[in-house]
C-alpha cells in the first residue's frame, strides 16, 4: 500500500480537501454510491417479486417450464440452457472488462482497445439473447384458456405432455372482427384476436376425449394440479372465459399475470443496464482508440465504466437465481 | 491516479496467482464451476433436496426461537437454500476481485457493503413476511384472487 496522505506537514489540511481517506478517488467513489442505490433499486424489484411470489405461491408458474426454449432447436425442451449460456457470456464480458482495467493499470493501449472491444461484443450479444428470449416468452407455445376468474387452464394428453390449443380446436365461423379505430374509440386499436376463439377450444376439448386440463396451482409435490377428465370438462364449461396466447402486460398462457409483468420489469430493466453498459462501453472504447487516456495518463475512466459493467453482471447473477432457478 | 497494490491470493490466502491475469482467469473458472453446478441442480432437482431437512418445532416459546433460527432449514427447500448460498458465493468474487473491492480501504467497502446488505436484508424481511401474511389471508378466508 501506498503511504498515508496525511503527513505532519499537511495534516493542518485535513479539512480543507486535497486529500482521499478512502484512496479512491473523487470519481470511483462516486460510482460506489451510484451502484450501491442501483443495488437497492434492483432489490426492490426483486423483493416485490418475492412478495407476490409468497402472495400466490401455491399457484405461481414453474420456471423450468416456461423458458424451456434454445435458437435453433425447435421442439426440444432445453429448460436452463439458453439462460445458463446467457450468464456465461456475461460473466466472460466481465473478464474481458476486467483484463481492460488491467491493462489500462499497465498503460498498454492496443490491449486495453481490444479488450473493451471484446466487452462491447459480449454485452452485444446478451441484449440481443435478451430480445430472443422475450419474443420467444411473447409469442408463447402451447396457448391457454383463461377462466371468468382470472386464473389460466393449460391442456395435456392422457400421457402428461402439453398440447397445443391450435392442435384440437375446431374451425368455426366466426363473426368476431378486429377492433378498427374508425367504428368507435379511436385510441384503441385491435390485436385481440387469437388464432383461435373459446368456443372453437372448447368444443375441439370435448370432442377429444384424451385431454386433460392443467390448473396453476400447485399440489403438496409442487407440480400443478391434473384435473380427471370429468372435473376438465365440467371446469371448462363452468368457468372457461377467453383464449390466452403467450404473454403480456395483461394475461399470460404461462399462469400468473404478475409472472411475466415481473419478468418483462426485471428483466427489461436490466436489459437497459446492459444497453447503457454497451453505449457507456463504445464511448470509452473511441476514447481509448483516440489516446485520450494515453494523454491524460491515467486510464481510470476504463475502471469506473468497469465497476458499473461488473455491477450488471452482479445484478444478473441474482436475477438468474430468483428468477430462474428458485 | 495512485497504483494499488494487488492483492493476488484468493479463499483466504489458501490460492495465490503469479499475476493479476491470472487471478482473473481463476476466477472466473470459479465462478464458472459454480454455474455449471447451479443449472445441473436446476435440471435434475435431486428429489432429496425438494424437502426441508427439518420439520418446525411446536409448543412454546423455545421452540417458536428455534422456529426463527433454523427458519432456512425447517421452511425453505435445501435445494433454494444451496442456490442462494452459491449466488451470494458468486457476487462475493464479482465484487471482491473483479470490482477490486480486495484493494478498497477498509472504510469504503464497509460502507459500501454493510449499508446494501443491511437495507436489503431488511426489505426481503419485510415483504416475505408481509406476502406470506397476504397468502395465508387469501387461503383462510373468502377473499377472491382480486389483485
Amino acid at each position: 500500500m501506498e503511504t498515508t496522505v496525511a503527513t505532519t506537514a499537511s495534516q493542518g489540511d485535513v479539512w480543507g480537501g486535497g486529500n482521499q481517506p478512502l484512496r479512491a478517488s473523487y470519481g470511483k467513489m462516486m460510482m460506489w454510491f451510484f451502484i450501491v442505490s442501483d443495488a437497492l433499486t434492483f432489490s426492490g424489484f426483486l423483493a416485490a417479486y418475492g412478495f407476490s411470489r409468497f402472495k400466490f405461491v401455491d399457484a405461481w408458474p414453474i420456471a423450468d417450464e416456461v423458458f424451456t426454449h434454445f435458437p435453433f432447436l425447435h421442439g426440444v425442451p432445453a429448460p436452463m440452457f439458453y439462460v445458463a449460456f446467457m450468464t456465461f457470456i456475461l460473466i466472460f464480458s466481465s473478464v474481458t472488462m476486467v483484463l481492460a482495467v488491467d491493462a489500462g493499470h499497465k498503460m498498454k493501449q492496443s490491449k486495453v482497445a481490444m479488450y473493451m472491444f471484446l466487452t462491447i461484443i459480449g454485452g452485444a450479444v446478451f441484449v440481443g439473447s435478451q430480445a430472443w428470449e422475450w419474443a420467444t416468452f411473447i409469442k408463447g407455445e402451447y396457448g391457454a384458456v383463461e377462466t371468468k376468474g382470472g386464473k389460466i387452464l393449460q391442456f395435456l394428453d392422457t400421457e402428461g405432455n402439453r398440447v397445443a390449443i391450435g392442435s384440437f380446436a375446431e374451425s368455426m365461423h366466426s363473426e368476431a372482427t378486429e377492433h378498427e379505430p374508425s367504428n368507435g374509440i379511436w385510441f384503441m386499436s385491435g390485436n385481440d384476436q387469437t388464432s383461435y376463439n373459446f368456443e372453437e377450444v372448447k368444443a375441439g376439448f370435448l370432442a377429444n376425449d384424451n385431454l386433460l386440463i392443467r390448473t396453476q396451482y400447485l399440489d403438496e409435490n409442487g407440480h400443478p394440479t391434473v384435473l380427471s377428465r370429468e372435473a376438465s370438462v365440467a371446469k371448462i364449461q363452468k368457468d372457461g372465459k377467453l383464449v390466452v396466447e403467450g404473454a403480456n402486460l395483461k394475461r399470460n398462457e404461462y399462469g400468473h399475470p404478475l409472472f411475466a409483468d415481473f419478468f418483462f420489469f426485471i428483466t427489461g430493466f436490466h436489459g437497459f443496464h446492459v444497453f447503457s453498459g454497451v453505449l457507456i462501453n463504445i464511448i470509452i472504447f473511441f476514447n481509448v482508440v483516440i489516446g485520450t487516456y494515453e494523454r491524460r495518463k491515467s486510464y481510470e475512466m476504463v475502471e469506473k465504466v468497469g465497476l458499473y459493467w461488473h455491477f450488471v453482471d452482479l445484478v444478473w447473477v441474482f436475477v438468474f437465481t430468483f428468477f430462474y432457478l428458485v | 491516479m495512485g497504483h494499488h497494490e494487488h492483492s493476488l491470493a484468493i479463499f483466504r490466502g489458501r490460492l495465490k496467482f503469479k499475476s493479476i491475469e491470472q487471478k482473473i482467469w481463476g476466477v472466473f473458472t470459479f465462478l464458472s464451476i459454480i454455474t455449471i453446478v447451479e443449472v445441473i441442480f436446476g435440471i435434475i432437482k435431486p428429489e432429496a433436496l425438494m424437502v426441508p431437512f427439518m420439520s418446525a418445532f411446536e409448543g412454546g416459546f423455545m421452540a417458536t426461537m428455534a422456529n426463527i433460527f433454523l427458519s432456512p432449514f425447517i421452511f425453505m427447500k435445501p435445494l433454494n437454500l444451496i442456490f442462494i448460498v452459491l449466488t451470494i458465493v458468486k457476487a462475493y468474487y464479482i465484487t471482491w476481485d473483479f470490482m477490486h473491492m480486495r484493494d478498497e480501504t477498509k472504510a469504503l467497502r464497509r460502507m459500501v457493503v454493510w449499508t446494501a446488505i443491511f437495507l436489503i436484508c431488511y426489505l426481503i424481511l419485510i415483504l416475505l413476511v408481509e406476502g406470506d401474511y397476504i397468502f395465508e389471508v387469501y387461503k383462510s378466508n373468502y377473499v377472491k384472487f382480486d389483485f
